[in-house]
């Protein structure tokens, strides 16, 4: 048992530290984020050339081979910085699925192109009735011709606006909500028939809302079979959140400790207030135990898919949701004014945060799966 | 011990109750109801119809323009104003800086700024808090130097709600900087357009502009605009601090929330079923409700203590804790009942009323406005930190 770096995971968290210290200064963002696009097409080119864009793919189609404790270390510092570059819905999710259910033809077209940064990818799955159910599908897709025609709408989908391909679940065969007869589709940007509503959402990111209207879609793994690829790669996915989020809390405590150090009323240091004070151990508290269970669920998953791994990723969430929310929360509590404002930093953690919390279903979501996978 | 209403005051509920249903405009409601800004044209429109009927200030003394209402229908009329989701006056005039004027101000102050807080004529906007002096507010610096028959002001607030909108602001100024902190503190009315006030906004994390910071510059602000006597503003601010205890906990509003939790409730789907059918929700919502009712009637409990000619101390602390988690908690759950269509926001200067398709369903607009927003609702008015202090100290004698 080994919790610690080794050489070259601390040279890739070393990097992806200096990359958020160098772009993503709280100023730096805060333009970012008001673009149009809401993150930086140069930074996007620096994360390929610096090859963050393959690390978790194999290395016979040009990724790095990496695990799920290098994206664990990847996420976790870009969460340091509430970095805005959609890493995660491409690589991640998006990347994840294609490598995970596509076609040796369909890796080969998709994933060396993401690893270039050349095509950026989102995951189209919630739908209005869907809450964090993922298998609460009402899309539906026919066969038609050679391919699929899509019918239905997605709701919230990160970076749909700007994904070059999007990965749509849609029900082929099976009743709302059964697990079998979901497929996964790959829609072009171009499709004729595809509404793409992009808008901002509370942490300064952006998603849209997709509308199918007889889509041609490419179906991307088996008919009907695309659940449990779903439910594995989302549970990955789930890691890589759960790991930006014990990034973003660290800096938020590491801010506001800062703060109580430095911000005087009555004469003396606010972080003399012994109440303050143990407000302040209690955040850190809950930022080392979200740690671990991010370390753990990382170490997990490189060991395989099991419903022991299940149950260690929705006890993390459940963990992780509830620190982010405390911290999140508090952090603000502990800014007085300052903490309501836009241009201090830290209002920006508490949005991330509470965002984070939601993302993959809740902290009660995963409660009432942990619970029934006991 | 009685709980029950008298056949008068049921009689002065159906009235009340008809007034806001008929009276209160659509747009005014709906923006209240969820839980966005109001804007200033709103607001007024509001307040005059309040004015016409004689309700603008019921907890003001009659001889003032007060309604002369007995405790009970003063709480009666509170409900139902947040049950019709209809915004109160704007505080700054009528709760805060009215009942200061007519305690302790001149016969000219009260003659002239009374009614033009009734008529909504002016605008006021609190300046209290400074960079330096936030929770500490006796530290204030920001000075006043007597010359002939004007204060000459230097200095700078801070956070001060609305001050875009306002034309005149009670401030809190230093004019003996040799005397202990709260010793040297005068309460003067100051003219906004006064020449040498400055102002800049501070957009908030829910990207809205109500927080200023207000600049002085040799701002001349007459003597006789001072309240009361020089040196003494500190018990003024303070009369003025504990002044609103009726409504300082929000119960009917959160009430009016709860309410609409429960209607999501009812449209929201989850695994095929509704909302209203997932117990760990329901139960988050059913806990804050039992939550509401202890505040509810603590505050009852307080105001009958008062109505006796009992003396309170700090027990609106109580109220104001309890009150403002409540209604953190209450936004937050609104926001959790939306699902993924909680995190769609683009800020409400863009919502135009109701011929803007919004993301998600109609309801999703605003509750992630106010959840952010609100946040702040237990900074400000001192913060919740502050609140446990005096009870420590005041009730407990720790
Ligand atoms: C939305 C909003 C609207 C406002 N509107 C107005 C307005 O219109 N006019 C106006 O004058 N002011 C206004 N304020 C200012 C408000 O009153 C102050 O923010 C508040 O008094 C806290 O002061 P501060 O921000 O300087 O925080 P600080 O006093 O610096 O407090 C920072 C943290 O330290 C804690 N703390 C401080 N002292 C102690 C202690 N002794 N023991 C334990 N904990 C302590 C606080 O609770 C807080 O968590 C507004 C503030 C907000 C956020």
């Amino acid at each position: 048992m080994d919790f610690e770096l080794s050489e070259e995971q601390s040279l890739l968290k070393d990097s992806v530290d200096r990359f958020v210290q160098d772009n993503y200064a709280p100023e730096m963002r805060a333009k970012l984020v008001e673009t149009d696009l809401g993150f930086s097409r140069d930074h996007w080119k620096t994360m390929a050339e610096l090859g963050w864009l393959g690390m978790p793919f194999s290395e016979d189609v040009g990724g790095f081979g990496g695990g799920a404790v290098e994206t664990m270390i990847m996420m976790e510092s870009m969460g340091k910085g509430l970095v805005l570059e959609p890493f995660f819905t491409t690589v991640i999710l998006g990347g994840g699925l294609v490598a995970e259910a596509g076609s040796a033809d369909q890796i080969e077209a998709i994933i060396p192109s993401v690893i270039e940064g050349n095509t950026m990818l989102a995951f189209a799955y919630a739908e209005r009735q869907s809450r964090f159910n993922l298998s609460d599908v009402e899309t539906t897709a026919e066969k038609s011709g050679d391919g699929y025609s899509l019918n239905g709408h997605k709701a919230v989908v990160y970076h749909g606006a700007t994904a070059d391909k999007i990965i749509v679940s849609a029900r082929t065969s099976g009743e709302a909500r059964d697990e079998s007869g979901i497929s996964l589709f790959i829609v072009d940007k171009d499709a004729s028939g595809l509404e793409v509503q992009g808008y901002r959402t509370v942490d300064g990111q952006r998603a849209a809302e997709v509308t199918l209207d007889n889509v041609a879609g490419e179906l991307l793994g088996e008919e009907g079979k695309a659940f449990p690829i779903i439910d594995k790669v989302v549970d990955a996915a789930i890691g890589a959140l759960c790991a930006e989020a014990v990034g973003a809390m660290a800096e938020a405590n590491e801010i506001t400790n800062e703060y109580l150090k430095t911000r005087k009323q009555f004469g003396i240091p606010i972080g003399k207030f012994q109440v303050l004070q143990h407000r302040m151990v209690d955040m850190y508290m809950e930022a080392e135990q979200s740690k671990s269970m991010s370390d753990m669920v990382a170490m997990k998953l490189d060991l395989g898919y099991s419903d022991d791994t299940r149950k260690a990723v929705s006890a993390t969430k459940a963990q992780i949701g509830k620190a982010a929310k405390f911290i999140g929360q508090q952090s603000v509590q502990l800014h007085g004014g300052m903490g309501m404002t836009d241009e201090y930093s830290i209002g920006h953690y508490f949005k991330r945060l509470s965002t984070l919390e939601m993302l993959f279903g809740n902290t009660d979501h995963h409660l009432s799966k942990f619970s029934s996978l006991s | 011990m009685d709980l029950s209403f008298s056949e008068e005051d049921l009689a002065f509920q159906a009235e009340v109750r008809e007034f806001f249903k008929t009276r209160l405009p659509e747009d005014i409601k709906d923006r209240c109801d969820r839980g966005l800004h109001f804007t200033k044209e709103g607001q007024e429109r509001w307040q005059k119809i309040l004015n016409e009927n004689g309700w603008m200030a019921p907890n003001w003394p009659v001889e003032y323009g007060g309604t002369g209402w007995t405790t009970t229908q003063k709480y009666i009329f509170a409900q139902e104003m947040g049950n019709a989701s209809a915004p109160a006056p704007m505080p700054f005039g009528v709760s805060m800086v009215g009942p200061v004027i007519y305690t302790f101000g001149s016969q000219e102050q009260k003659d002239y700024y009374l009614p033009r807080i009734l008529k909504s004529d002016d605008w006021w906007c609190q300046g209290y808090s400074e960079p330096g002096s936030g929770s500490d507010l006796a530290s204030l610096q920001t000075k006043a130097v007597r010359d002939g028959d004007d204060y000459v002001v230097n200095g700078q607030k801070i956070w001060t709600s609305h001050a875009q909108y306002a034309n005149m602001m009670f401030c809190l100024v230093r004019t003996d900087p040799n005397a202990k902190a709260q010793e040297g503190i005068s309460f003067l009315l100051i003219d906004m357009n006064t020449p040498g006030i400055t102002l800049k906004p501070i957009i908030g994390l829910d990207k809205e502009h109500t927080l200023n910071e207000v600049f002085f510059d040799d701002v001349r602000v007459p003597v006789k605009n001072r309240v009361g006597e020089e040196n003494k503003g500190w018990t003024y601010a303070k009369f003025l601090l504990g002044n609103e205890r009726t409504s300082i906990a929000r119960v009917a509003q959160s009430k009016r929330k709860i309410a609409k939790l429960r209607q999501i409730a009812k449209n929201e789907h989850v695994n095929g079923g509704r909302l209203e059918e997932d117990r760990d929700f329901m139960r988050k919502l059913n806990q804050i409700e039992v939550d509401l009712m202890a505040i509810e009637y603590t505050e009852l409990r307080m105001l009958s203590m008062i109505e006796n000619g009992k003396k309170l101390s700090a027990e609106p602390s109580l109220l104001k804790i309890k009150g403002t988690e409540i209604q953190q908690r209450l936004t937050d759950l609104l926001v959790e009942s939306l699902g993924m269509y909680g995190l769609p926001y683009e800020p409400q200067r863009d919502y135009s009323g109701s011929n803007e398709a919004p993301i998600g369903p109609e309801y999703a607009t605003g509750p992630m406005a106010e959840h952010l927003y609100l946040k702040a609702a237990s900074i400000y008015g001192g913060s919740n930190e502050i609140q446990r202090n005096i009870i420590s100290k005041m009730v407990l004698g720790l």
